[in-house]
Formats: C-alpha cells, structure tokens, sequence
C-alpha cells in the first residue's frame, strides 16, 4: 500500500468507526424481511424521508408478487428462502471495520485465490475484508481527476445524501421500478451500497470508471445498486465486480443496476463476476437510451447455484442502439439462465446480442432472451446470435428467444448453434503439441473471445483464468 | 535423424468396426520424400491418422515406431534405451514432441485464437512434451505453480520457453520464406481462410515445429496452380532446411512435379500394393488405378 493511502486511511478512521457502530446496531434487528428491518436500513444510513417511503413502497410490492416459478426451463428456485436471507447481512457487516474473518471464508472462495495467485492484503480487500478504506482511496483518486469536469463516482448511500436531487429523480423511478419483479422490489426494500456514476454533458471520461474492490468491500453488497448517468454527448465505461467470489456465506444476491444514456451519449458497463456456488443471482439491470445514444452491455457471470440475469436495453430515441454481449459457464449443479432483452420504441434502432454460454459436468445453461420491435420503429434493425459449447452429454443448453415483430420495415436475424466441443478440434490442436486439456481451455478461450476482447486485459486475463479453473474443476 | 517405421498395420474405425488397413509397411527416413499415392477409400487418410494417433482409429496388428538418433534434437542428448518409441502408446501431443507432424487435409477452424498465440502455445508446449518425455523419471513429480504464469493468455515466459518477441521474430521469418502475408499472424486460426490459405498454414506450422517426420494428407487438394508452387516451395524447404522426412499423400502426379519424391508407393484396398521411383507416378498418371490393379491381381 502507498503512502498515500496509508495517509488516507489515518484521516478516515474516525469517520469508519462511527460508520461501523452504527451498521453493528442495526443488524441487531429481527430476523426476516419486514417494515421493521426496512425503517432501520434507512435510518441507519440516516436517508431522507422520500427514500424510506421508497423502500416500503417496494416492500409492499415485494409482499405482493409471487415468485416467477412456471418459466419454461426456468432454474428451480424452491431451495431461496427470503425470510433467511436478510440476516445474513449481519456477518459481513460486522467485518465492515475491518476484523479479521479471513479464516470464516469458506474453503473454496479461499482457494480460489490462491490459485488466482492474489496475495493476501488484496485477498482481504476482494472478500469484502477489511476493504473499506481501500476502496474509499480508489474512490478519491478517482474523484480528484474528474471532478473539475463535473464527473461523479461515488458510494450509492453517500450519493443519497451529496446528490439527493439526482438520486431522488432517477432512483428506481423511470428505468428500473420495484414493481418490474419480486426480485426489483426485494432490491428497492433493502438496497444498499453501490455505485453512483453522473458524467456531464459533452464530457467523455477517458478509462473506465471501475468498482473493483468496492463492491466486496460493502457489507451489504449483496443488494447493491449502481446509477449511471450519462449526459448528452458523454461517454464512459463503467466496469463492475471483479473475478474473485464474494461473501460465500450468502445466498442471495440481488442487484439492480440503472443506467440512462443521452442523446449521442455512449456508456458501457462491463461486469466479470464470479459467485460462489451456493449464490442465487437474480438481478435486474436495464438502461434507458436517448437518440442516438449507444448502451453496450458485457458481462461475463461465472459460478451462482442458480443465474437469472436478462440485461435490458430501451431504444427510446431514434437511432439508438445497444449492444449486448454475455458469456456463462454452467458446471456440475449449476443452472444459468441468461439473456437480453431490447425494446425497440423508436425509428432507426439499431440491437446487436450476441450470448455465449458453456456447459459441462451436467451443468445447464439457457439463453432466455426478447426483442421487442413495436409498431413504428420503422428501420430499425436487431441481430441474435447464440452459441452453446458442451463439454459432454449430460451438460444441456437451451434457447429461448422470443421476438415480438409489431413492424413491417425491420430487419430481425437470428442465429443459435449449440455444439459440443468438437473431437477433431481438439485432435487438431493435440497434433501440434497441445495436450488434451489445454487443447480444450485453448477452444474454449476462443470462443469467449468476443467478451474478453472487449474487456480491460486484466479482466480478459482473469476471466480466462477463471474459466480454466472451472474447466479443471478446482473451484468447488 | 528419425524413421518413422510402420510393420504389417492392420486398423479399422473403432464405432463401425469397419476394417480399413490391412498390413501397411512403410518406412520414412528424415531428408526423404515418400509419395503415398492411390484411389479414394484406399486407406492413405487412415494411415496419416494412425501416424498422429486419432481417437477414431484403432491399431488391431503391427506397429508403428519412431526411431530417433541421439542428437536429433538440439538440446536433449537421447540415451541409448529412448531412441525407439511405439508412437501407439503415445498421445498425440507427445507423438508431436518427438517430432511427428500431420498436415491435414481439412485443419480444424478455431475461431478466437490467433495463429500468433496458437503456434506459440504449441512450441511451447512441444518443447515442455519433449523435456518431459526424456526426463528420467524420479517419482517425484513437481507441482505445477498456480498463477498466471500458467495461463494461455498472453502471460510471460516460463524458463525453458520462447518468449513473445523471439517468436515474433521466428514467425515473421518462416512467413516471409512462404510468402504469406503478415496479417495472418493475428488471423483467427483457420477460420475464414481459403483452401489455399489453409495448406499454406499447415506448411507453416510445419516450418515452425521442426519436425523430423511430416505427413502431409493431399496438401494438394484445391490449389490453384501459384498457390501449389508456394505450397511445394515450402515443403522443399522443409527438406532442404530441416531435413524433415515426408511422406506426401497424394491423388494426382502434379505435386510430384514440383516437390520430387525418392519414392512412390501406391496403395490399394488398405495395402500398398507398388512401390517405385518418381516414374511410377507418371506411370501411373497415363495409365490409372485401373492399370494398378490389374497388375496386382493379375500377379496375385
């Protein structure tokens, strides 16, 4: 660690220590998702009056809405128990300070950072222990080198406060409501942490804005919300997550992520996550794009029990397009079901997808994905491509994509093949040298290629990485 | 110097049980070029496969063995008792380590891997196969350091590899000697290529891993006449260079015209049936399989 955050570290003490009695009382709560838990989540980050009225809102809608169960080849969601989730807040609350629960992760989290080769001090940062200050200074450095253009980037809760006017405007009212599903109203109940991204007309923020180690480092991280912004003309691209599991002991994560691009406005949120394999990740991230503006979606969504994840992109404005692209790897005991939706509400819209999806040991993966052309979105134009890798017979994939065409003068394509990893290949790169499980992690690189090519190359390398370890089934 | 040596190889396909070679010998010494040549169905394919061990084929009889000298390679010195291997109880990987090479008739196209990092991967572990299989075994086997030293992906050289820039500098070297275009190097492997393009990189994978003994499975197919000659300029290359050993499978004589071989054997029904010099295969470009097999079952 450099001086320099040694330096911020000692000036924010006092600050985190307060922060951390707090957070201990308030998971001292009932157990069970009620009006009661709700309050003592806002009143613990001490939130304006309009986002507690939020939050009970949502829980109402929560208390109202049955579980989607009767999805055709949807992953079975009988072993999620709500009421027991929202106490398993309390752990990592509790680390929030920084005590040291490094010995309490489970095993094969712990393993898997060996074997990424991550020393210790930043393992602790990546499983949410004793991070805090550290994603604090990656935070600040950030803010010094964009703030005299207007940028913001900061912590969800601290947004609350320092852009109330923002937040309360954009926050789960427009893009993302908690009546969309059970899983949004869940969110809107008890979100915490996350990222607020704003980015000023015209302003284009050169490296992407990464939550690399914040989001372990929030205690709450589980329900966490991300706000993007982008303004006329601005760009940016925004990278969530990283490739190290998170709290093992939870199981369930539950995120929703927002995003509004303006006129001409370009943003990309790219995610590389990793889950440990008792997680249900079920998540509602949607993006809202004015004309001429460009949403790009990329995510790359490793281990989870169960996946159920469809990235959404609203062409509002003509000419706007989005580009989605996914990958998810589905091993022994793993349903992955993914997708993307795209609404095409205005003229000239323009939605590539392009999903990948491997399974192998028995895992299943689905592409689970709708486009949306409605009457009057003359011109528009919509590409789906799904390819499915199989490792062996008993892995299954399938797809699913539905298409609601309510325009004549459109152009829709669609492309899915499944494969399963193919004997000549591999004896093809066998004769050169290659031996048949490098043959094999080789073939498999090259087909998420079109993911990691969009990534940072040290998200690429990890992501790689990660799918070798799943190949040799070393990640529990 | 290597030999790669087939004794009496009867093989069938290991679903349908269907039996394809019966009793092929055949003997290929590095700096020499066989032609393998004869009609459709007549089990050339099958030989090259069982040479590179694919999974499809069995071996039922004979044997196929690979004789090595003890300074065939640069920087192992072989012992007397690993200079014959039985290449039937190899994987194919390490059937490659020791020097074999199959160019194949139609490459696998793999979409997302770059010639550049593929050719590297296969040096590289080439190059480990074959310390690995001179090693004297101790019983004591190293645990492989986790990290991304270990992955795929571009991460730095171990010890003992060619690094990024030295093979940057063998492939544009062996591109220019087959007159092929820079760009491949980033191309995805095979994908998109032409016929043509797809021979051009089987020789050139074949310039890159030195073999001693290259198979080349009708390397001829589908090339137009200029495309042929790069393609022959390499294989001489590989000869003359290298002094690889070649066994060239072929239909027709025109290869034969620009990459002469030392000696033609022509196979019929999963045996070969003929051998000669250069002259049988013009022989047999006037006269036909027809004439081929008279003669053989007339002698019969």
């Amino acid at each position: 660690m450099s001086s320099e955050q040694d330096h911020l570290k000692e000036t924010d003490t006092e600050e985190r220590f307060e922060f951390k009695k707090e957070q201990r009382a308030a998971v001292k709560s009932d157990k069970g998702l009620t009006e009661e838990v709700v309050r003592l989540i806002s009143e613990d980050k001490d939130e304006p009056e309009w986002m507690l009225q939020r939050r009970l809102r949502a829980l109402e809608h929560y208390q109202n809405m049955p579980l989607p169960t009767d999805w055709p080849g949807q992953p079975d969601l009988t072993e999620l128990d709500i009421e027991e989730i929202v106490p398993y807040i309390r752990p990592d609350v509790e680390t929030r300070g920084g005590a040291d629960d490094w010995d309490d992760l489970p095993d094969d989290i712990k393993d898997t950072f060996d074997k990424l080769g991550i020393p210790e001090a930043e393992r602790k940062a990546l499983s949410g222990v004793g991070a805090q200050y550290e994603s604090e200074v990656v935070y600040q450095n950030m803010q010094d080198q964009w703030e005299e253009k207007g940028v913001v980037f900061m912590n969800m809760d601290q947004a609350v406060q320092e852009h109330e006017d923002l937040v309360k405007e954009y926050f789960m009212t427009k893009c993302v409501p908690p009546s969309d599903n059970k899983f949004a109203a869940l969110h809107g109940a008890v979100w915490s942490g996350g990222s607020f991204v704003y980015v000023p007309e015209d302003v284009t923020v050169q490296m992407p804005v990464q939550a690399y180690f914040r989001m372990n480092s929030e205690g709450m991280g589980q329900f966490e919300h991300t706000l993007i912004i982008a303004e006329e003309g601005s760009e940016v691209h925004y990278i969530e997550g990283c490739s190290a599991p998170k709290y093992g002991r939870h199981n369930l994560h539950s995120g929703g992520v927002e995003v509004f691009v303006g006129e001409d406005a370009h943003v990309q949120y790219s995610t590389v996550q990793n889950w440990s394999k008792n997680t249900f990740n079920l998540n509602t991230k949607r993006a809202i794009v004015e004309a001429g503006g460009r949403m790009e979606w990329v995510s790359g969504s490793m281990g989870s029990k169960a996946t159920m994840l469809y990235p959404c992109s609203i062409l509002k404005g003509r000419g706007a397009s989005a580009n989605q692209i996914s990958i998810a790897f589905a091993g022994k005991g793993q349903n992955i079901d993914t997708g993307a939706k795209v609404y095409h509400n205005a003229p000239k819209t323009n939605s590539t997808i392009e999903s990948k999806s491997i399974s192998k040991d028995g895992g299943r993966t689905n592409y689970r994905g709708l486009v949306h052309i409605s009457d009057g979105a003359v011109d528009s134009s919509t590409s789906v491509e799904c390819d499915a890798l199989m490792f062996d017979n008993e892995s299954t994939s399938d797809t699913m994509p539905y298409m609601e065409i309510n325009e004549d003068r459109v152009d829709v394509a669609h492309e899915a093949t499944v494969g399963k990893i193919g004997d000549e290949d591999v004896f093809y790169l066998q004769s050169r040298g290659l031996d048949d499980d490098d043959a094999k992690q080789m073939i498999v690189s090259g087909f998420i290629e079109p993911i990691t090519e969009e990534l940072p190359i040290e998200y690429a390398v990890e992501l790689n990485r990660l799918i070798e370890l799943e190949m040799e089934g070393s990640l529990g | 110097m290597a030999t790669l040596e087939l004794k009496n190889v009867h093989a069938e396909v290991v679903e349908e049980g269907e039996k394809i070679l019966n009793g092929v010998d055949l003997e290929v010494a590095s700096g020499e070029i066989h032609a393998l040549m004869g009609p459709n169905g007549s089990g050339k394919s099958t030989t090259s496969k069982i040479v590179a061990g694919h999974p499809a084929y069995e071996v039922t009889e004979g044997e196929v063995l690979l004789h090595i000298e003890e300074d065939e390679f640069d920087d192992i010195e072989i012992p007397d008792d690993l200079r014959t291997w039985n290449l039937l109880e190899l994987e194919p990987n390490e059937r490659a380590a020791l020097g074999v090479f199959l160019a194949f008739q139609y490459p696998a196209e793999i979409e997302g891997v770059t010639m550049s990092n593929f050719l590297r991967t296969a040096l590289n572990a080439k190059l480990e196969d074959r310390e690995e299989l001179f090693e004297e075994d101790d019983g004591e086997e190293e645990e492989e350091e986790a990290g991304y030293d270990t992955s795929p992906m571009e991460g730095p050289a171990d010890d003992g590899e060619v690094s990024v820039a030295e093979f940057q500098e063998l492939l544009k070297e062996k591109m220019e000697l087959l007159d092929m275009d820079e760009k491949f190097a980033m191309r995805y492997l095979n994908a998109g290529f032409s016929g043509g393009e797809k021979k051009q990189n089987e020789v050139l994978q074949a310039a890159i891993l030195e073999p001693s003994i290259a198979v080349l499975d009708e390397i001829d197919s589908g090339l137009d006449i200029d495309r042929l000659q790069d393609v022959s300029n390499g294989i001489n290359a590989l000869r003359d260079e290298q002094g690889t050993g070649i066994l060239q499978i072929t239909h027709y004589q025109r290869i034969l015209d620009y990459v002469e071989p030392d000696t033609v054997h022509i196979m019929l029904d999963g045996e070969i049936v003929m051998e000669g010099g250069p002259e049988l295969a013009e022989e047999l470009e006037d006269k036909g399989y027809d004439w081929v097999r008279d003669e053989v079952y007339q002698t019969a």
